[in-house]
């Protein structure tokens, strides 16, 4: 077999290139995180409704007026549920647990939502919109979920929601199921110990 | 006359009989100290992580909670997993990589010898981190390792004890050995090959470890990116995976999936290369379709890339994106019939043998075809929703995995241990260690299969009566399956230590330049290159 000496060769070029790529690939997670919030947003993905439901009174100033055109020909059944997440010693529910809806019609909605703490707590809630196709087209003009909430020792709030259908909606959707998830706002040591007084 | 070293851009003649003892293993930068060095840690933890496993298996024998906390139980499967994947599946293949891609493509040595000893050094204590936990909770101090299983999901993850926070430093740190070792790959495979052998020249084996080290570094940055998101979550007041403030725990699935489902072909990329190499040795034929291979790689390679969310089809995905990533993820079955095809058109005709290797060949062609088989399965958005979670994904990845992955490697052990050691293993405790694995294989993991068509969920330490008795068999298949693999282990040790001499050509129908050098080959080799006509 023929042989030869090996060539001398500088591999810092190559390796330069290759620390850029893991940079880049490091970098590309967390520019993910922007890119997955905006997709959601414009596509209603993952059932997200819109920017700003938590940063108060944002969403009201954009809100459209209630569209003049209701499309009577068909109804829509809209059903709520909410959940509280661990470390929120609250109770919620809707009061009524489902409507039917023209869309462009504009709808109001209240929860019920009480504190069984003998303290006071701040809750945000958190919407989502099944099916996602949906959400873009579900428009709440007013929502408890648009500020955080705060409620006395033993208190019970009926926290209300108005919001359209948009007509806009695809024909194929029949149901809509809003649904709102209550979490603590307070810090992650304090939701522990308040999970403890709960029990 | 140094001139490999100067190749190597490092000046230290890592000659043996430099050091002496341990601080010769401690600050080796020759490649075959290396692999050999990857290749025993990986055996090592081969063990730690089956004993976690078998434990497992023990308390599932029977329905109801016997030898262990619930708590325990989910400590045990995650950390089973984490050590497989990245302490024992990927150093071995790092292994082989450092032993043989030298050897093979003619080069003196790895490209950058000073990385390649750091890129080991870092797995001991990687390995450390992630088994602490449970020796901490033996002292009172921490509530035991990560108990979230390996995908670390949030916002369990956000909440869980400090052995969240010990596995997550311990993937940085196996991600960084992992990044380094692939930067050497690819530093020397393209610039260290011998003159003449142009890239489709190159051996196989190189090729699917070139797809594999691209793939690591496109991914693995990805995971450490997640997993800082998930520390600082914990520590720091961000809240990227918390929905109260404003974060999206499914963003988590996303990014976690994005280096999760590459890791697969990370994992399997290196033992479809090795395996046209034993196909052809032992059917003395040469590899049908290399081309065709080659181009193969390279498609599952950038399909891995797009296919990520068939791991969460249930989260609640909208439909367009649940359609695309059904098909997406069935079309990574052409390259792969493909590679199926042309490993059985090598056989095709072939003068056969079946030495250990080409045995655990075959078997991995049989078996890792049932993993593949199933995927399809799970790939179907409508079916997926009742297999999700369930059995019979267990034993779908393990199929992958194990068959696939594992049996790979122990193909390759098996079929490079003589050029390693200059001596030969034991054929008859080989072929007994290759029948009692793949039946043993077959009666753990093919029970999970009806058991999730039945419906038992996975990761529950207990489970409902109509499960006992497939759950009892699969008990009785890992316990032989887990033991018998101490065979393997006395037959490599037997082998360093002794045996029949092997030929520099250990198997009749070898090619390649690896076979031209003597068993076991100098400790500097090809400082002379060849040359590839």
């Amino acid at each position: 077999m023929e042989q030869v000496q090996p060539t001398p060769r500088n591999h810092s070029r190559l390796v330069v290139k290759l620390l850029l790529l893991v940079a880049g690939a490091f970098l590309f997670a967390f520019a993910l995180v922007p890119l997955y919030n905006v997709l959601c947003e414009v596509t209603g993905f993952n059932g997200k409704t819109s920017a700003g439901f938590a940063s108060g009174g944002l969403k009201t100033e954009l809100a459209p007026a209630p569209a003049s055109r209701v499309d009577t020909g068909r109804l829509i059944r809209i059903e709520f549920t909410g959940t509280v997440m661990p470390g929120l010693p609250w109770e919620m529910r809707p009061l009524k647990v489902s409507m039917d809806v023209h869309p462009g019609e504009l709808q109001q909605i209240s929860y019920l939502v009480r504190n069984t703490a003998n303290r006071a707590i701040t809750g945000q809630a958190v919407p989502s919109v099944t099916p996602g196709q949906a959400a873009q087209h579900f428009e709440k003009i007013e929502c408890f979920c648009f500020d955080q909430q705060t409620l006395a020792a033993g208190e019970a709030q009926e926290m209300p929601l108005a919001f359209i259908v948009s007509p806009e909606v695809g024909r194929d959707i029949t149901h809509i199921t809003l649904s709102y998830a209550f979490f603590s706002i307070e810090g992650q040591r304090q939701t522990l110990s308040a999970t403890a007084e709960a029990r | 006359m140094n001139t490999a070293t100067t190749a190597n851009g490092h000046a230290d003649p890592h000659g043996e009989g430099h050091y002496s003892g341990p601080l010769r293993w401690l600050t080796t930068t020759n490649h075959k100290d290396i692999g050999t060095m990857y290749l025993t840690f990986s055996l090592i933890m081969f063990f730690v992580g089956g004993a976690m496993i078998l434990a497992v298996r023990a308390e599932l024998f029977s329905p109801g909670l016997q030898l262990m906390q619930p708590e325990f139980f989910n400590q045990l499967i995650g950390v089973h997993a984490l050590v497989m994947i990245f302490a024992a599946l990927m150093p071995a293949a790092t292994g082989f990589a450092n032993w043989m891609l030298p050897l093979m493509i003619g080069a003196p040595d790895m490209a950058l010898p000073r990385l390649n000893n750091w890129g080991f050094w870092l797995l001991p204590p990687a390995a450390l981190l992630l088994t602490m936990p449970f020796f901490l909770a033996l002292f009172g101090i921490g509530d035991g390792a990560l108990a979230t299983g390996w995908t670390f999901y949030a916002p369990l993850s956000v909440q869980g004890g400090m052995g969240v926070d010990f596995a997550i430093l311990a993937v940085h740190i196996l991600g960084i050995s992992s990044i380094m070792g692939s930067i050497n790959v690819i530093v020397t495979i393209f610039n260290m090959r011998a003159p003449g052998m142009t890239l489709m020249k190159m051996p196989l084996f190189a090729w699917g470890w070139l797809i594999t080290a691209f793939l690591l570094l496109a991914t693995l940055p990805v995971l450490a990116g997640a997993v800082t998101m998930l520390l600082t979550d914990r520590h720091f007041g961000t809240q990227f995976f918390d929905a109260a403030g404003g974060g999206d725990p499914i963003l988590f699935q996303h990014l976690f999936w994005f280096f999760g489902h590459p890791e697969v072909y990370i994992l399997l990329l290196p033992v479809w290369g090795l395996m046209p190499h034993v196909l052809a040795t032992f059917s003395r034929k040469p590899t049908y379709g290399y081309k065709a291979q080659v181009y193969s790689f390279i498609v599952i390679g950038v399909l891995s890339l797009v296919v990520w969310a068939h791991h969460f089809f249930t989260a609640g995905l909208p439909v367009p994106a649940l359609i695309y990533f059904m098909f997406s993820t069935m079309a990574i079955s052409i390259p792969l019939a493909v590679l199926f095809f042309c490993w059985i058109a090598t056989m095709w005709k072939g003068a056969m043998t079946f030495e250990t290797p080409m045995l655990f060949a075959v078997g991995f062609i049989v078996l890792f075809g049932i993993a593949g088989l199933t995927g399809l399965i799970l790939a179907d958005v409508a079916a997926d929703a009742q297999y999700h979670h369930s059995y019979f994904v267990v034993a779908h990845f393990h199929y992958a995995l194990f068959a696939g992955g594992i049996m790979g490697v122990m193909t390759g052990v098996y079929y490079w241990l003589p050029k390693w050691t200059g001596h030969m293993y034991s054929e008859k405790l080989g072929k007994l260690h290759f029948w009692l694995t793949v039946v043993s294989f077959n009666l753990t993991f093919m029970p999970q299969f009806f058991l999730g068509l039945a419906g038992m969920p996975r990761r529950i330490p207990d489970y409902a009566l109509q499960f006992a008795e497939f759950n009892a068999i699969s008990t009785v298949g890992a316990m032989i399956l887990g033991f018998s693999q101490l065979l393997f282990a006395w037959n490599i040790w037997s082998c360093i230590r002794g045996g029949e001499k092997a030929e520099p050509r250990v198997w009749e129908g070898a090619e390649g330049l690896e076979w031209e050098l003597s068993s076991p080959p100098p400790h500097h080799s090809w400082e002379i290159q060849p040359v590839i006509k």
